[in-house]
């Protein structure tokens, strides 16, 4: 039973049907980038391990493929399996090893990447300075007790905790907050006296003049998600744990861009919901965006962001010039240029952390050198018969 | 006689190639709009001869480079932007914008007729109707367009095309664009006095600068409207190139007028006054001025000049469709006589495609391929020269064939998709690299190219082998080996690419890959071609097997070529072509139509049916030369 098992798992029959199952697969999540927006179809096909059918239904769902994790996962057990069992050495089958060993230090490296690596953005004004990128794909509530004028005491929490409507407490909050309602995307509408029916979903700040409707995830190319969420702060004493009465339920929206205060125990907190934000140990300030074009068109010839790099930890202020295909690595994030807003006052640099990012590069040069020596291999052999043939 | 046919038909091929080159001559009695061909203009960012403005923008207007006048006579290219720049009035008599959308015909209360070409002249009471009509068109992505919005949106763009190009040198209305310059010149110094004179509170004269003034805002609505940039760098004070309404505006302060402004007025003057003598005098003038002043910018209009006339692509296609029915016929009687024969045109048309290639390379100053349009060039001249390898090593023809039959194909998709204008355009920021352009783009281009010649040989044996009795087992058998080894070849270029395409990636947006349809589409095609070796080598198919898996590689290589542009989506998604589409889905349907006719059964091909080997051909595998891996042999389960 064993044996069939992992006979099965070696077989070469079981490679094919993974090559073309994988060839199935990106072709249907490459047609479906013509409605759905990529890290959408990223998610549904190639990040996960089946894809379902009906895709949004919270209850009955079929997998009707497997996904990109599973069909890679089983190609990388084929791989190694399939080498363990019959690994041999000769020169002769120098090029297949390496090939299949590049290939699996790319496969590997695919999945790392998968797992670890994070995505942001900072978007800069001339002269600004920041020290965090923004993920604009997901929102976090963030809870600033401002008392102190010296500095800002930040709690931030992320969406996946909002969404599972629990009860939130932090050490040194004298409340606990109590996710009423979350909605994943939502619109938002000022009610007047026409709108009757609609009632507002929060009684403190602007929520209370806003009622909420519900939509669907954005999947579409250009979409985004409005999320929105009422939140209940209930005080609690921290001696014994026990609740108060309520102070109210706040509207917090990715949609209101203002500040909301409340006040507890001789203590100021603004809660604001935003991009997910992540801290960088240095700063960058943008000193200046270019925006080359050709001369006489409007074809773009090049973007670029002069920035200066502060790291007070290691005493660095520098300029550094990001432009296309020239980006800033630095204690292993990576900024590159990736857009720009507002008539060219604004740049947008995309900030990646991959730690796997060198892995591609060495398995490019295995699997190529692999092919060359297997190919070359046959063509020597080929040549030298063909000679023989002929003399 | 047979022995000296391949030399007499190789010296016919030359001889006509050669003739091309012959530099053309304007007559004494006529405008030497030879030589105005060859002044160096900036247009799309880029310092291109006029001639080669003239035959792009035709294009984009016409359709085609040449066109027909008012009257039916001839008018090429060069004929019609002369008339356009120098005078409008006429140029707006001749049916150039071709209108065949009948709802488009509509909309001016006209029937569809045998009528397709229509002159500006007749469609000056449309032109804010045409003007709307395409701005909302305009609003649509390409996708979501109608024909009709497409269509009415081309005659717009053509339009505009077409007034920008009437104002670049001189004022479309102008009479004697001299004496105007004259007056603006006579004007400034009194006028700006005036204005001086105006802002410090004195008394000052008003007539002087009502009349100035008049030529500025003229002058400002000309260099709105201008196409071409026609005035080079001056000596020292500005060091870019300016359109001519921009250079007058320019003189404001100095109070002087740039000689070639002045040059291109006399010779505006001259044309509306048919006066050839004169206007050929100018023209040399400014030439010369041009030779003394941007001698470099002259060089390279001169060369694209000859590149234009040489036309190369063309020429080749010819000698490649040639090449191939020699080859076919070689299979057919005179065996040697004409595969030499098609060998020997095959190098000629490889050599002309060849200076094409280098050519737009050395004008471009970039990699060979930058656009779909270079592509096509490229994977035909990449499929000709491995063809060739092929021929020289089996000398069977099978080579030959393949060579003229990818040639000329992927010529004329080259030169369907050179519609758009000019296809020597400038990159987009992000293509704007040399190593990668000279890496990946060319290494994924060297696989598209063997991808579709094992597919053409694959073709071949399928052909020969179900309607012909050619196909006997030597030539099976070595059409195998090379299909096998050009796959070979696809993997590792395809391969490469894809992973440099990845590392080009990982260096300008940060990640490695991105399941953008491009990269897909080139994954797709690594992954078909290691489907086909581990089938291979695993036994799973032979040889016809292996045929109608590399004949399905076709499909994918267009659909990455060209279907995922057709998507419009994505980062690579530079150019979209809709017009393509059909034919896109015509070469699908048709591989797959080869694909089953080679799934009939082994008896039923004519070329196996009366042969020995047919039954050795179905009862077992073909000898194949090459020793299959032996990891892939050892894992056949049973």
């Amino acid at each position: 039973m064993l044996r069939t098992f992992f006979s099965w798992f070696t077989s070469l029959k079981l490679t094919i049907t993974c090559l073309i199952a994988a060839m199935i697969l990106i072709f249907a999540g490459t047609l479906a980038q013509v409605h759905f927006g990529i890290h959408e179809v990223q998610q549904r096909y190639f990040q996960s391990w089946f894809v379902w059918w009906p895709t949004e239904s919270q209850g009955f769902r079929i997998p009707i493929f497997p996904g990109g994790h599973l069909i890679g996962a089983v190609l990388l057990i084929n791989l190694v399996a399939a080498h363990w069992k019959r690994f041999r050495w000769a020169w002769s089958r120098l090029g297949i090893h390496l090939t299949h060993a590049g290939l699996i230090i790319m496969l590997a490296g695919g999945l790392f990447t998968d797992l670890f690596a994070v995505e942001s953005q900072m978007r800069l004004v001339q002269g600004e300075t920041k020290n965090y990128s923004q993920d604009p794909r997901f929102v976090e509530l963030a809870v600033i007790d401002t008392t102190d004028p010296e500095f800002d005491q930040v709690a931030a929490i992320p969406e996946a905790v909002l969404r599972r409507h629990e009860t939130i407490k932090h050490g040194t909050w004298p409340f606990q907050i109590v996710v009423r309602q979350f909605f994943q995307n939502s619109r938002l509408r000022l009610l007047s006296g026409s709108n009757i029916g609609a009632a507002p979903i929060a009684n403190q700040g602007p929520g209370a003049q806003v009622a909420v409707e519900s939509l669907p995830r954005a999947t579409g190319v250009d979409e985004r998600n409005v999320v929105s969420a009422a939140i209940e702060i209930v005080p609690i004493d921290q001696a014994t744990g026990a609740a108060g009465p309520s102070l109210g339920t706040w509207l917090v929206s990715d949609a209101l861009g203002a500040l909301q205060t409340f006040s507890w125990a001789g203590h100021t907190w603004q809660l604001v919901m935003r991009p997910a934000r992540y801290y960088q140990p240095f700063s960058v300030r943008l000193q200046k965006f270019t925006h080359e074009r050709y001369p006489g068109t409007e074809i773009p010839k090049n973007f670029s962001s002069r920035i200066t790099l502060l790291d007070a930890e290691r005493a660095l202020s520098r300029d550094v010039l990001i432009y296309m295909n020239h980006p800033l690595r630095y204690r292993g994030e990576t900024f590159y240029q990736a857009g720009f807003q507002k008539d060219d006052q604004a740049s947008i640099l995309q900030v990646v952390r991959n730690p796997s990012f060198i892995a591609p590069y060495v398995a490019c040069v295995i699997v190529g050198l692999g092919l060359l020596v297997q190919f070359g291999y046959h063509l020597v052999g080929f040549a030298r018969q063909r000679r023989a043939a002929l003399a | 006689m047979r022995r000296f046919l391949p030399a007499l038909i190789f010296v016919c091929a030359l001889l006509w190639a050669a003739s091309s080159w012959r530099p053309p001559r304007a007559a004494a009695n006529d405008f030497d709009l030879v030589t105005v061909g060859k002044i160096p203009v900036l247009v799309g960012g880029r310092i291109k001869p006029l001639d080669t403005v003239a035959r792009n923008s035709l294009l984009i207007i016409h359709g085609k480079q040449t066109a027909q006048g008012a009257k039916g006579e001839p008018l090429s290219a060069r004929r019609w932007l002369a008339d356009t720049l120098f005078n409008a009035p006429v140029a707006d008599q001749d049916p150039v914008f071709v209108i065949q959308n009948a709802d488009v015909l509509g909309l001016f209360g006209w029937e569809q007729s045998d009528r397709k070409y229509f002159c500006f002249a007749e469609l000056m009471p449309f032109l804010r109707q045409i003007d709307e009509q395409g701005a909302l068109s305009e609003k649509l992505q390409s996708v979501e367009r109608t024909a009709y919005q497409n269509a009415v949106l081309n005659l717009r763009n053509a339009m505009v095309l077409d007034q920008r190009l009437k104002n670049s040198v001189q004022p479309e209305d102008a009479r004697s664009f001299t004496r105007e310059l004259e007056a603006f010149e006579g004007g400034l110094p009194a006028a700006g006095k005036a204005a001086r004179q105006r802002e410090t509170g004195k008394s000052f004269d008003q007539t002087k600068l009502n009349d100035t003034a008049g030529l500025i805002a003229l002058y400002q609505k000309l260099s709105e409207m201008a196409y071409i940039l026609a005035v080079p760098p001056g000596s020292a004070q500005n060091s870019e190139w300016h359109s001519v309404g921009d250079s007058l505006l320019g003189s404001i302060p100095t109070d002087e007028i740039h000689p070639v402004v002045r040059m291109y007025a006399r010779m505006g003057d001259a044309y509306r006054a048919g006066d050839h003598v004169a206007f050929n005098q100018h023209v040399d003038l400014l030439s010369n001025w041009m030779a003394q002043h941007q001698p470099t910018a002259v060089k390279r209009a001169s060369f694209e000049f000859l590149f234009n006339q040489v036309d190369p692509f063309t020429h080749s296609m010819v000698l490649y469709v040639l090449a191939f029915l020699l080859a076919c016929g070689s299979w057919l009687a005179w065996s040697r006589t004409l595969n030499r024969s098609a060998f020997y045109l095959l190098l000629l048309a490889l050599a002309i495609h060849t200076f094409g290639l280098v050519s737009r390379m050395y004008l471009q100053e970039r990699p060979p391929v930058t656009n779909l349009y270079s592509s096509a060039i490229f994977i035909g001249w990449g499929a000709v020269i491995v063809a060739l390898i092929l021929e020289r090593i089996f000398r069977d023809g099978i080579g030959a064939a393949c060579a003229g039959a990818i040639g000329f194909i992927t010529l004329i998709i080259a030169h369907h998709l050179a519609g758009s204008g000019d296809t020597l355009e400038m990159l987009q920021a992000v293509l704007d690299t040399n190593i990668w352009l000279a890496t990946h783009v060319v290494a994924i281009t060297t696989g598209y190219s063997a991808m579709f010649l094992a597919g053409m040989l694959a073709i071949i044996y399928v052909i020969r082998g179900v309607f012909t009795r050619s196909l006997n087992k030597k030539t099976a058998d070595s059409l195998t080996r090379m299909t096998y080894g050009v796959v070979c070849f696809a993997t590792f270029f395809s391969f490469v690419g894809t992973v440099l395409g990845g590392i080009w990636a990982d260096q300008s947006w940060g990640r490695f890959w991105g399941w953008d349809p491009k990269e897909n589409g080139a994954v797709l095609i690594v992954l078909w071609c290691a489907v086909i070796l581990h089938a291979r080598w695993g036994g799973y198919i032979r040889q016809r097997g292996l045929m109608i898996m590399v004949i399905f590689g076709n499909v994918i290589t267009s659909f990455s070529w060209f279907g995922v542009n057709m998507l419009g989506v994505g980062l690579h998604s530079y150019g979209f072509m809709q017009k393509a589409f059909p034919w896109l889905c015509g070469f699908i349907l048709s591989q797959l139509a080869l694909m089953a006719v080679a799934a009939v059964p082994l008896e039923r091909w004519r070329s196996f049916q009366t042969t020995a080997e047919s039954s050795r051909l179905r009862a077992g595998r073909p000898a194949m030369k090459f020793t299959p891996p032996r990891l892939a042999v050892e894992t056949i389960p049973d």
